[in-house]
């Protein structure tokens, strides 16, 4: 019955790739991990690649994508070329621990994987593998194991590299970890990367996620990220799209919390072809709280899907979602919230919404917050908007003089403001309402480049990073 | 002649609102606008405004001698029109400041003038706040947001204070106010009269004529000026009510 979805050449080259470059793909790998290998290639051959026929799919139709060409390659030594050409980090006063990869692969100067002072150990997933199988043994894929998705499978069986982040008991780790996900290659390309990221009991981290893009050229990029927090852990996360508009990004995050961790996670999509990004939040745990934000920024064909499903398996947790959009021209978007509430979760604070304006009446938006609740002593609520620009504010805004154009700016500017003020890192936030009023101005769509150049970067921020620290 | 407005005709969705107005306004003048709830005072001032949900079917309207109809919303205010609102807008993620130096530097720019400074704009809020007894923690919220009734009232002052308007035209800006806030708004608008600027005061309660005191009073009934008059009309209409016009024109 699905057997439609197994027509896609794409599909074939990946099946066969597995085979033909097992020996590259289990490098260094231990047996159990082999086994998981091993069995999520069977389960990709069972699901494919999604196509709309699932519910999940239904408003992202990804077959052109499927039906492009690309290159794979299972082995790192030919594409890594000179680094400090390909990117800088131009944001002025944030001091980060940088971390990056290019095309799906670890780059270092040094060594592949470091511990630091603190006792973090951060660095490259394949080596890590290699190194703490044990952590692997312990959590590898053991959140990341959807059903219903072929791509989470798919990764599973194939990628190879990512970054691997693990903060032991009571660490709290000072600077911001910044991972840098640039991808630069002359043809088209199909990426996977994996990253897992552990806190321990009491460990905190403040981690940015930056995906980024130098050419013109298509990709496609399957990211799967496992996220887990120990007891009483705080992790700010921060993921950064801006790619260019022959991109496509697939992007799972899978979060996994135990008792009163506490976890932000924001999104800030601000160009790209096809953006999707999967939200998977298991509180397993009491006196969690959770905050998901998301804004995003489409306009010409690109396409945006936010996927966010939070599970409260326990009592007397909060989770609260907020996801603002503004969508010109022909874009489109999708929202879909999800909140389960299980019956033993009572007392769940679960607070979910989505607000969208179009600029056109070709955008379009999808949204569909949804509550399923089996506790009875909760409180939930969930709420979307899709609207125009408020005509009243426009009309108070200029009955005091201000242009059409600058009123609709203060207004969108506005409308993403309340998403740009929840980011604590302050050089951060400052750049991001920097990049966030040119991107509305359309000035950073005509670079498609990424979330640390502009088209015309200002003097004052240009700051080359120091390689020395990766 | 400031303004002139004639045989003026509004609709909105097909429905006509203002049914034939005219009016006139010289510099230098206090005039009040009053009439029953929904006789189309806000429509009025909202077209003079320029607000294009209505449509003007018949009729013109001058401002300094030009076609005011044909100018823009943003034009008109920087051609010195200032619509203090009955209900002033919220917008949140705008703060006031930022509102504030936009609109005072797109007015410069419309007059071909250089941005104001920013130390000389801090100075300009300053000044003004002080005149209608703003607190410094208001200019820094978001355009209304979260303000009380009188204050959003105090904060249309404000905004009027900022742009040092013409033609300045007040919805009601007395209501809701409690009696130290009518004495500030009422002594703010006081301060910016001027021989070169004119005041039009929408209000129901003769109160406020207390401490502005008009030139001409007007009645707006069912969509028309039905009765000018001077400042002891609004007297008049205190002690016998609309009821007294009804009768009167009908
Ligand atoms: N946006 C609108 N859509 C439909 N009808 C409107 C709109 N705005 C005003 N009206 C109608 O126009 C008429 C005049 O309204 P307006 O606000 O001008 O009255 P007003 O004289 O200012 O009344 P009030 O004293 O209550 O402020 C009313 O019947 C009102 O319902
Ligand atoms: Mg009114």
């Amino acid at each position: 019955m699905r057997s439609d979805t197994t027509d896609f050449p794409l599909k074939n080259t990946l099946i066969n790739n597995f085979v033909e470059h097992g020996k590259d793909i289990f490098t260094n790998n231990k047996e159990s991990i082999i086994d998981i290998r091993k069995q999520a290639y069977t389960k990709f051959i069972e699901q494919g690649l999604p196509t709309q026929k699932l519910e999940a799919w239904r408003n992202t139709d990804l077959t052109a994508v499927y039906n492009e060409e690309y290159d794979h390659y299972y082995t790192q030594s030919n594409v890594i070329k000179d680094i400090d050409s390909v990117f800088q980090c131009n944001i002025p006063h944030l001091n980060t621990t940088m971390i990056a990869l290019l095309n799906g692969w670890y780059v270092y100067k040094d060594v592949p994987l470091k511990t630091m002072a603190d006792g973090t150990i951060i660095g490259s997933l394949a080596e890590a593998m290699k190194v703490y199988p044990e952590i692997f043994d312990k959590y590898y894929a053991k959140y990341a194991t959807s059903k219903d998705d072929g791509f989470i499978a798919l990764n599973t069986a194939m990628a190879q590299d990512g970054f691997f982040i693990y903060v032991p008991d009571n660490v709290q780790v000072k600077k911001p970890i910044q991972i840098v996900n640039v991808i630069d290659y002359d043809k088209n390309i199909f990426l996977q990367t994996r990253n897992l990221i552990v806190l321990g009991k009491n460990a905190e981290l403040t981690l940015v996620h930056c995906d980024d893009s130098y050419n013109h050229q298509k990709c496609l990029c399957n990211t799967v990220s496992e996220i887990v927090q120990d007891e009483n852990s705080y992790l700010d996360h921060y993921k950064m799209q801006n790619v260019n508009n022959n991109s496509t990004l697939i992007n799972s995050s899978y979060f996994y919390m135990k008792n009163n961790a506490r976890l932000t996670t924001n999104g800030m999509s601000l160009n790209g072809g096809i953006l999707r990004n999967n939200n998977h939040i298991t509180i397993d745990g009491e006196g969690c709280e959770t905050n998901v934000y998301g804004l995003y920024l489409m306009d010409k064909k690109q396409h945006i899907d936010n996927q966010v499903f939070i599970d409260h398996a326990k009592p007397n947790s909060l989770s609260n979602e907020l996801f603002k959009g503004i969508m010109d021209d022909t874009a489109s978007g999708v929202f879909n919230g999800h909140v389960l509430v299980r019956r033993d979760a009572q007392k769940t604070n679960a607070f979910q919404r989505n607000k969208n304006i179009l600029l056109t009446d070709k955008a379009k938006v999808n949204s569909k917050p949804f509550l399923e609740i089996y506790a009875d002593d909760v409180k939930c609520s969930h709420g979307a908007t899709v609207g125009q620009l408020d005509t009243e504010a426009m009309f108070y805004i200029r009955s005091r003089g201000i242009s059409e154009d600058s009123a609709r700016m203060l207004l969108m500017y506005a409308f993403c403001d309340e998403i740009i003020q929840k980011i604590t890192v302050e050089p951060l936030k400052h750049r991001l309402e920097d990049m966030v009023k040119k991107r509305l101005r359309g000035e950073l769509s005509v670079c498609a480049q990424c979330v640390l150049h502009c088209s015309h970067p200002e003097k004052e921020y240009n700051f080359e990073i120091d390689l020395s620290k990766i | 002649m400031l303004l002139s407005i004639k045989n003026l005709h509004a609709s909105i969705n097909g429905k006509e609102i203002l049914k034939g107005v005219n009016l006139e306004v010289n510099k230098g003048e206090v005039h009040a606008i009053m009439g029953p709830n929904g006789t189309g005072k806000s429509t009025l001032a909202s077209v003079i405004a320029g607000r294009d949900v209505f449509d003007v079917t018949e009729g013109s309207v001058l401002y300094k001698g030009k076609n005011l109809l044909a100018l823009p919303v943003e034009a008109r205010a920087s051609e010195g029109i200032f619509l203090g609102f009955q209900y002033p807008v919220e917008i949140p993620g705008v703060s006031m400041t930022n509102f504030m130096r936009t609109a005072v530097n797109e007015q410069r720019k419309y007059k071909g003038l250089d941005p104001l400074p920013a130390g000389e704009f801090l100075r300009l809020m300053e000044e003004k706040k002080k005149m209608v007894e703003i607190t410094a923690k208001l200019a820094n919220r978001s355009v209304n947001e979260g303000f009380s009734g009188g204050e959003k009232k105090k904060n249309e002052i404000f905004q009027m204070a900022m742009l040092e308007p013409t033609l300045s035209i007040l919805d009601e800006t007395d209501s809701g106010l409690d009696i130290d806030a009518l004495r500030i708004v009422a002594n703010g608008v006081n301060k910016l009269r001027s021989p070169e600027n004119a005041t039009v005061v929408i209000t129901h309660y003769q109160r406020l004529l207390d401490y502005i005191v008009p030139d001409f009073v007007h009645v707006l009934f069912e969509g028309k000026i039905v009765k000018s008059g001077g400042k002891e009309l609004a007297l008049e209409l205190e002690e016998k009510g609309y009821e007294w016009i009804k009768d009167a024109v009908i």
